[in-house]
């Protein structure tokens, strides 16, 4: 029995940063609640993971495995997830907002009866009532979440959530599963995947973005700023640059893109329009680069350089070289 | 090709939402309201599969108070033809799994060969309806779409979804449930014909008795909150941007820790 259940996100072969940080959290909740803390994770691969999720407070870890859980697939994860919840019936489950998260969260939940609150990023109790915070309109307000149905489910935000290392067992419990084929899913044909294995924006630490202001699709310079910074950092864009075709749909950030909190945002060229401002305000430090002094960017930005951009990044990308190497 | 579009109407995106003095919930005053932009790709999307197939029809289903009307009105002036209007109090302002099975229960009243949702609404962001109508129905899902390619016979289709970090292909037996993401279209403007014709089609008007659910909600909001003001923080101005970029440089490591 564990009183919380986390999810335990594998990509490419390693369990993901985010299974750490709900690890973290879960281990809090389940402290205060006088309870254990279980990690599902999906696949013959997961088993390997269970000592780096002991170290962060996980007590035990349920492993499914069956051959349609080797890549990832909404209707079997979900239905896997759901079994493993309704054995060990948590009081609480906490998923990642990822990606994949963001599909196999309200599938699972609806298997249960349930909502998911999505995209939190804070989480109390209220006696044993998980009470979570989370941003709303992309950010423009917050509201607490209480979720009345049982068990109660939660996403949470990628990089908001700190990991701290408690170590328990992590003991394997393995699950018996076997997929209900009879329920029609989607065969993946296809899995395109950039090479560069660069993360995705909602879960990146750093995030040059770049607007119409670099006048072009040529975002060498943000490029190279982001691989300075290394692999936790990726490159963003506007709608505007988007909607210019200079970077692809994916990169957007903002209230119809996506919604980011990175320990760093790096504006070049982007003005802050209200939806860009909506998706990244939340950005633990923001650096703006704008050759308009009166550019609303300014407003927000924690650190504001009135500048051509063109003399202003390379400038900054050699400064950061020379502090990186040392 | 028959397609249900679920629709949500959300405020503007130009809006600056303020939170009611007693935290219950924003300030609805004033606000425009529109269709969520996602939901304008799976409109748009709607409308080019029964254009493709020269057959077939457009449904909007949308949940929401009189206001509501609007945006389904929208959606036919775009070309959709027929719309399904959930009015009911205890649905306005209902969390994604009471929507959802709205949503499944009018779905369930009609003929589709396929269901797009928006992949969020971008006022409660949730981003839950989707998936969980598709659930609910016994039906896939896919999630994040930017292309559908239906096949010649209606009986499946072949998707393009976002994954972290790349993209996926994925072929899906019809009827599924879709939801969209931008880079799926751009979606057309009402024409002023369209707007003319748009006011002469039918929206059937539904309650949640109607459809024969329960309302009961399982998630509640309280203690609505403004984020912190941020503050213009240092400025760097009239600088050689050498300088400029070697003090922001080291206010990062020394100063805001970030680097
Ligand atoms: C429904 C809807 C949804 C939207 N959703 C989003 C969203 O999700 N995300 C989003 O970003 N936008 C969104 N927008 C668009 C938004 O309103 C703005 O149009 C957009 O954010 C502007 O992008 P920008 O800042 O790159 O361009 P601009 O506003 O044109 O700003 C360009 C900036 O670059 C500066 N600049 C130019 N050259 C240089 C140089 N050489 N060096 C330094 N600075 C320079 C200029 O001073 C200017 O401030 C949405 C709009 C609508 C209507
Ligand atoms: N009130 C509603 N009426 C119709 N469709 C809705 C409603 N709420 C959500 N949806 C659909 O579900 C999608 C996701 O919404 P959400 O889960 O609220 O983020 C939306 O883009 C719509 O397609």
């Amino acid at each position: 029995m564990s009183k919380v259940m986390i999810y335990g996100e594998i990509k490419g072969g390693r369990i993901k940063k985010t299974a750490f940080e709900l690890a973290s959290e879960g281990r809090r909740l389940a402290d205060k609640l006088g309870g254990d803390l279980g990690a599902v994770v999906m696949g013959s691969a997961g088993e390997q993971f269970a000592a780096d999720l002991g170290r962060y407070g996980v007590d035990t870890v349920y492993v499914v495995e069956a051959p349609e859980l080797e890549t990832y697939n909404s209707e079997y994860f979900a239905q896997a997830l759901a079994k493993v919840i309704i054995e060990k019936k948590p009081e609480i489950v906490l998923i990642s907002h990822s990606m994949q998260g963001k599909d196999l969260a309200p599938r699972t939940a609806a298997k249960l009866g349930v909502a998911t609150i999505a995209d939190c990023i804070s989480f109390e109790l209220d006696g044993s009532s998980l009470v979570a915070k989370r941003p709303m309109y992309a950010g423009k307000c917050y509201a607490q979440w209480v979720a009345l149905g049982s068990p109660q489910m939660a996403s949470a935000r990628p990089n908001v959530l700190e990991v701290v290392e408690t170590p328990k067992s992590g003991t394997v419990e393995k699950i018996a599963f076997s997929a209900d084929a009879s329920r029609a899913t989607y065969t993946t044909k296809d899995l395109n995947l950039d090479t560069s294995g660069k993360v995705d924006l909602t879960e990146a630490e750093i995030i040059v973005s770049g607007g119409r202001g670099m006048g072009g699709p040529d975002y060498s310079l943000l490029e190279e700023m982001a691989s300075v910074f290394g692999p936790t950092a990726t490159v963003g864009a506007s709608r505007a640059a988007v909607d210019a075709g200079w970077r692809t749909h994916s990169d957007q950030v903002g209230q119809t893109g996506k919604t980011v909190t990175p320990n760093l945002y790096v504006a070049c060229g982007i003005s802050g329009s209200i939806q860009h401002l909506a998706g990244m305000g939340s950005s633990k430090v923001i650096v703006a680069v704008n050759k308009d002094p009166e550019a609303p960017i300014f407003t927000k930005a924690d650190y504001g350089i009135v500048g051509d951009l063109f003399k202003v990044i390379p400038e900054f990308n050699k400064e950061l070289k020379a502090l990186l190497a040392e | 090709m028959k397609s249900l579009v679920c629709l949500k109407q959300v405020p503007d995106t130009e809006t600056q939402i303020k939170v009611k003095p007693d935290g219950t919930g924003i300030a609805t005053d004033g606000i425009k309201y529109v269709i969520n932009p996602y939901d304008e790709f799976s409109v748009e999307e709607a409308l080019r599969l029964k254009e493709k197939f020269k057959a077939g029809e457009v449904q909007i289903l949308s949940v929401g108070p009189d206001r509501a009307t609007e945006a389904i009105r929208t959606a036919l002036a775009m070309g959709a033809d027929k719309g399904i209007h959930i009015n009911d109090e205890a649905l306005n302002q209902a969390d994604p799994f009471v929507i959802a099975k709205a949503l499944a229960a009018a779905a369930a009243q009609v003929e589709y060969d396929i269901i797009f949702c928006g992949h969020r609404a971008i006022d409660d962001d949730f981003g839950e309806a989707g998936a969980m109508v598709a659930e609910l129905l016994g039906l896939p899902q896919v999630t994040l779409v930017t292309k559908v390619e239906i096949s010649e016979d209606k009986k499946s289709a072949v998707m393009e979804r976002d994954i972290e970090g790349g993209k996926e292909t994925v072929e899906v037996p019809l009827p599924c449930v879709v939801t969209s993401q931008k880079g799926l279209n751009e979606p057309r403007y009402a024409s002023l014909p369209g707007i003319m014709k748009a006011k002469k089609k039918p929206i059937d008007k539904k309650s949640a008795a109607d459809l024969g659910i329960n309302a009961e909600p399982k998630l509640q909001a309280r203690n609505f909150t403004m984020p912190a003001e941020r503050q213009a923080g240092k400025r760097y101005q009239d600088m050689e941007p050498a300088d400029a970029a070697k003090a922001v440089v080291q206010a990062l490591r020394n100063e805001a820790k970030v680097i």
